[in-house]
């Protein structure tokens, strides 16, 4: 079972859905880990981390805005751009290197998973399902996907790299990489049944070997 | 006109240390003066306390101004102050001029007791450590146990490196900017031709001009001049200069034609007229010698493994002087350690000079970080 905290049951807002990330993320990571959040954003992902999980570690981020913020937010922030890799960190030197939704904005995608993988023990990947119902239908209809988790237009999007569930499941595979365990939400929600259709975020625990 | 940003008018005080300094060179100095500002007001636990280490060619006038039409405020006038990202409202700050300095700290051009003339070539050579040693004696005198934190550019931020090495229980964070962990070839030899300017100045003497009543200063604007250079960018440079002349024609004279040779000549003279060449040339000795990594067969991690404070490592993405690549290498040896470490590299266009501009994002990640200090 996940840990929920209790206000992400209050409604199924953009932010509880993000906690519910936080919150899944969370419940793989052991108390006191020492963890690298790559793309971390305003650090509020590690924040979290260190208030329920008592983490140490940094943030890796590249722009301004978000050092600041972190810096801000009392976040121990590396500011460089992950597609020049992780050559800055010793191999095997962190319990968990966390790539949270940054994957789909990627150019070096390939490489950055077995970099992740060479730095930590363990990797945990989140993207957005390019394969969700939603994007389909809209597909279908002729456009280009635009949803919560999506919520550029074609001609504004970061995201370089987009893949579905089964994409990189196949990936993984390709790469030997295990997948440890998977976790895919909707809207808060566990998705059990037929994920890459019904999934709208895709959440991977991975690392080398069994 | 009252500005409240500044730290107003501010007056230079003197310690002076009668017990003997060891020096890294093995020379021993037996007593010494060293003339500091304080800014803000040291708190009851004297936990508030922040040191300001200075470059190549700075001093203790780190902030405000000596009277009130002065138009020279101290050299981070624009980063010290009352509600500045070094905010006096919260910490005591003390800038002090280093030991072989020329602003009233001991040094070559100081009197030495022993012979009642200046000490001139007598005077020893002074490393990063030695400092260092010298600045926790002025803690001690201002009874200051530890610092919040220390903070310093380019041969500052070497010393506020150092000072987590020989003191790491007296220094809470360090503000690392625009540094290296120590100086790479090129440097030292951009630092070896200002010497060599100085040193075949025929008013030199070997050091001992002040005798003479001489001082060496085509060789001292001739070393700022080629320091001026490097401390820029060339887009900095260009966009400030380009190949702007002075009259419009070529005239086909070795007069300043071009406004770019105005400007080189001008601060060359400015300060050959203003600044010790005895000094100079052991400033530069000591960015030459800073490297700590060399007593772990240049394994920086293992020198840095002593150090306990928390870091905020700053660099300027047109210094290629003290380029962000070693910066990174400080980072990467305190990530090594499992160290508390911030890191920002900064877009600017004004080179290694960057670090002393009025950016608003390097002020604003400066003044995020020491909010947060503890």
């Amino acid at each position: 079972m996940i840990h929920v905290p209790p206000q992400a049951h209050d409604h199924f807002s953009q932010a509880a859905a993000e906690r519910r990330d936080f919150a899944a993320i969370a419940q793989w990571i052991a108390p006191g880990a020492k963890v690298l959040d790559l793309g971390c954003g305003d650090g509020s992902l590690l924040g979290y981390l260190r208030d329920t999980r008592n983490v140490s570690g940094y943030g890796v981020e590249k722009d301004d805005v978000n050092v600041l913020a972190c810096v801000k937010n009392g976040i121990n922030v590396i500011q460089m751009n992950l597609e020049e890799g992780l050559a800055g960190f010793e191999a095997q030197s962190f319990d968990v290197v966390i790539l949270s939704q940054t994957l789909q904005a990627m150019y070096n995608t390939e490489r950055i998973v077995q970099e992740m993988l060479r730095v930590g023990k363990e990797a945990i990947v989140t993207f957005p399902n390019f394969g969700f119902w939603k994007h389909r239908l809209q597909l279908i209809g002729g456009n280009m996907p635009v949803s919560d988790n999506l919520p550029y237009q074609w001609y504004d999007t970061p995201n370089v790299h987009l893949c579905t569930i089964s994409d990189f499941d196949n990936y993984c595979h390709q790469h030997h990489i295990t997948v440890r365990e998977r976790l895919v939400i909707t809207e808060g929600k566990t998705i059990h049944l037929f994920p890459n259709i019904l999934g709208s975020l895709a959440m991977y625990r991975c690392g080398l070997g069994g | 006109m009252q500005d409240s940003s500044s730290v107003g008018i501010v007056a230079p005080q003197t310690a002076h240390f009668s017990e003997p300094l060891a020096l890294k060179s093995g020379a021993v100095l037996p007593a010494y003066d060293l003339v500091y500002e304080t800014y803000g007001t040291l708190n009851v636990d004297k936990s508030n306390a922040v040191l300001v280490c200075h470059a190549l060619s700075g001093n203790h006038h780190v902030a405000g101004k000596y009277h009130e039409n002065d138009k020279n405020p101290g050299w981070w006038d624009n980063m010290i102050g009352p509600g500045k990202p070094l905010d006096t409202n919260k910490y005591f700050v003390i800038g002090l001029n280093n030991l072989g300095g020329c602003h009233g700290s001991t040094g070559p051009s100081s009197i030495n007791p022993a012979t009642g003339k200046p000490w001139g070539s007598a005077f020893p050579l002074v490393t990063v450590d030695d400092w260092v040693k010298t600045q926790a004696r002025l803690a001690d005198h201002l009874g200051i146990a530890a610092f919040a934190a220390i903070v310093g550019g380019s041969l500052g931020g070497m010393q506020a490196l150092q000072w987590t090495l020989t003191f790491p229980d007296r220094v809470k964070n360090a503000l690392v900017i625009a540094a290296a962990p120590s100086l790479t070839a090129q440097n030292i030899a951009f630092n070896e031709v200002a010497r060599q300017a100085i040193i075949t100045d025929p008013d030199f003497y070997d050091g001992d001009y002040y005798a003479q009543e001489v001082v060496p200063w085509r060789g001292l604007r001739i070393a700022r001049m080629l320091g001026h250079i490097t401390y820029l960018s060339d887009d900095a440079m260009g966009a400030k200069f380009g190949r702007k002349m002075r009259s419009g024609d070529i005239k086909y004279s070795f007069d300043v034609e071009f406004e770019m040779e105005s400007y080189l000549r001008y601060q060359g003279d400015k300060f050959a007229e203003s600044f010790d060449a005895n000094t100079y040339l052991r400033m530069t000795r000591a960015l030459d010698y800073f490297d700590p990594a060399g007593d772990y067969d240049g394994n920086l991690s293992a020198a840095l493994a002593k150090a306990k404070a928390d870091f905020l490592i700053v660099s300027f993405t047109s210094d290629w002087r003290f380029s962000p690549a070693r910066s990174r290498e400080i980072v990467k040896a305190l990530l090594d350690n499992e160290r508390n470490v911030t890191y920002a590299e900064l877009t600017a266009a004004h080179g290694h000079d960057a670090f002393l501009m009025p950016d608003q994002h390097y002020h604003d990640i400066v003044r995020a970080y020491l909010e947060n200090a503890e």
